[in-house]
C-alpha cells in the first residue's frame, strides 16, 4: 500500500485547491532547477571561455 | 482491526497534513521589499567597483546575493513566527498564518542559504561567498536569535547585515574588501536606526505586545526621538562621503547634501512634534523619506557610473 493509499484509507484526500497549489509548487521547483542548469551552463562558458576546448585530446 | 493496521493508521495520522503553501507564500518568505533594497545596493557595489567580472558572471553574483538575502528573510520568519503572530504588521506572514509550516520555512531558508553561498563562491570568489555567509549568519543568529529580543540596540548592531550587500558585491567583482565599499556599508549602517525607529515610534504598541525591546518600548518615545536626531546628524555627512572618496560626481554631491539636509530637517520635526496625529505624521514622513533618500543615493551612484559622469577628485579623494 502506498502513502497515498494510506491517506485515502484514513480520509486524507487533497482538495482541489490543495492539488492546484501542489501542482504550482512542482512547476516552480521545475523552473528553479531549469534556471540552475542554465546558470551553471552560462558560468562554465563565461568563466572558462575558450579554455573549455584547451586540453589534450 | 489488526494491530498492524492500527499502527499504520497511527503512523499516517502523525504525518503532517497536506501543505497549503502556494508559490506566492514562498516568495513572501524572501521578503521581496527588503530584497529590492539589497539588489539596488549590491548592484551599485558591482557597478562602481573598479575592476570586474564578465557582466553575465556579475549578474549571477547579484542573483546569489539577492537569494542569500531572501534566504535570511525566510530563516528570520521561521524563528520569529511566535512574535510575528501577535503583531498586526506581521500576522499575515506565511508562517504565523499557517500557510507554511515552520519546518518548510527552515528547509527553504537553509537550502537557499547554502545554495547561494556555494554558487557565489563558484561564480565569483570565496571571499565574496564568505562575506555572504557571514551576512546571512549575522542576520539570522546574531540579530534574529539573539539581539532582537534582548536589547534595544538590536537594529543598530543587526543593521550591519542589511548594510553588507555593497561590500559582498564589491568583493565579488574585485576579490578584495576596500575602503570605498566600507564607506557604502557605513552609509547603510548609519541609515538603519533612524529608518527603523521612525517606524517603531508609530508601531511601538505592536512591539510591546510582542515583547520586542525596541527603543521606544524600553527607553520611551522622547529618547527615541533624540536618538533619531543624533543618528540623522551622523548620517548626513556619511551620505556625502562617496563624493569625497572618488565614487560620486557633482550630481551625487548635490543630491546627497540636499537629501542630508532634508533628512535632518525631518528628524528635527520628529524631535519637536511629540503629540497626536502630527507626531505620527512626522514619524511616518521621516520613515518614507528615509527609503527615498537611500534609494536616491544608490541609484545616483549607479546612474553616474553607467552614463560616465566623472567622479569628483579632491583632497580627500586624493589622500585615499
Amino acid at each position: 500500500m502506498t502513502r497515498d493509499d494510506d491517506r485515502r484509507a484514513t480520509g486524507l484526500v487533497l482538495t482541489e485547491e490543495q492539488q492546484r497549489r501542489r501542482r504550482a509548487r512542482n512547476v516552480a521547483i521545475g523552473v528553479a532547477l531549469f534556471v540552475l542548469v542554465v546558470l551553471f551552463y552560462l558560468l562554465t562558458v563565461f568563466k572558462m571561455g575558450g579554455n573549455v576546448a584547451n586540453r589534450p585530446l | 482491526m489488526s494491530m498492524i493496521q492500527d499502527d499504520r493508521i497511527e503512523a499516517v495520522s502523525a504525518l503532517p497534513g497536506p501543505s497549503l503553501a502556494g508559490v506566492g507564500d514562498y516568495l513572501a518568505l524572501l521578503k521581496p521589499r527588503v530584497m529590492s533594497l539589497v539588489v539596488l545596493t549590491a548592484l551599485t557595489g558591482l557597478v562602481v567597483a573598479p575592476t570586474g567580472e564578465h557582466p553575465v558572471v556579475a549578474a549571477i553574483s547579484l542573483l546569489c546575493i539577492a537569494v542569500g538575502a531572501g534566504a535570511s528573510g525566510a530563516l528570520n520568519m521561521w524563528w520569529d513566527a511566535d512574535i510575528d503572530a501577535v503583531m498586526a504588521r506581521t500576522v499575515t506572514r506565511p508562517v504565523p498564518s499557517g500557510r507554511v509550516t515552520p519546518g518548510e520555512a527552515l528547509a527553504f531558508g537553509m537550502t537557499l542559504s547554502v545554495g547561494s553561498v556555494l554558487m557565489l563562491g563558484l561564480a565569483a570568489n570565496w571571499l565574496a561567498a564568505g562575506l555572504l555567509a557571514f551576512t546571512i549568519a549575522f542576520y539570522v543568529v546574531v540579530y534574529t536569535m539573539w539581539l532582537k529580543r534582548w536589547t534595544p540596540q538590536n537594529i543598530v548592531i543587526g543593521g550591519l547585515a542589511g548594510a553588507m550587500p555593497p561590500m559582498v558585491a564589491w568583493a565579488a567583482q574585485t576579490g578584495t574588501v576596500s575602503f570605498e565599499s566600507a564607506v557604502l556599508v557605513a552609509l547603510i549602517f548609519m541609515w538603519t536606526p533612524p529608518h527603523f525607529w521612525a517606524l517603531a515610534l508609530v508601531k511601538s504598541e505592536d512591539y510591546a505586545r510582542a515583547g520586542v525591546p525596541m527603543l521606544p518600548v524600553v527607553a520611551g518615545q522622547d529618547e527615541t526621538r533624540r536618538q533619531i536626531l543624533l543618528y540623522s546628524l551622523a548620517l548626513a555627512p556619511l551620505g556625502v562621503a562617496p563624493a569625497l572618496i572618488g565614487l560620486g560626481g557633482w550630481p551625487y554631491l548635490a543630491v546627497s547634501v540636499a537629501g542630508g539636509v532634508e533628512f535632518v530637517r525631518r528628524a528635527l520635526i520628529v524631535h519637536r512634534v511629540r503629540e497626536g496625529a502630527p507626531a505620527r505624521k512626522a514619524a511616518m514622513g521621516l520613515f518614507g523619506f528615509s527609503i527615498l533618500y537611500l534609494f536616491a543615493l544608490f541609484l545616483l551612484l549607479l546612474a553616474e557610473k553607467l552614463v560616465g559622469v566623472v567622479p569628483l577628485t579632491g583632497p580627500v579623494a586624493g589622500w585615499l
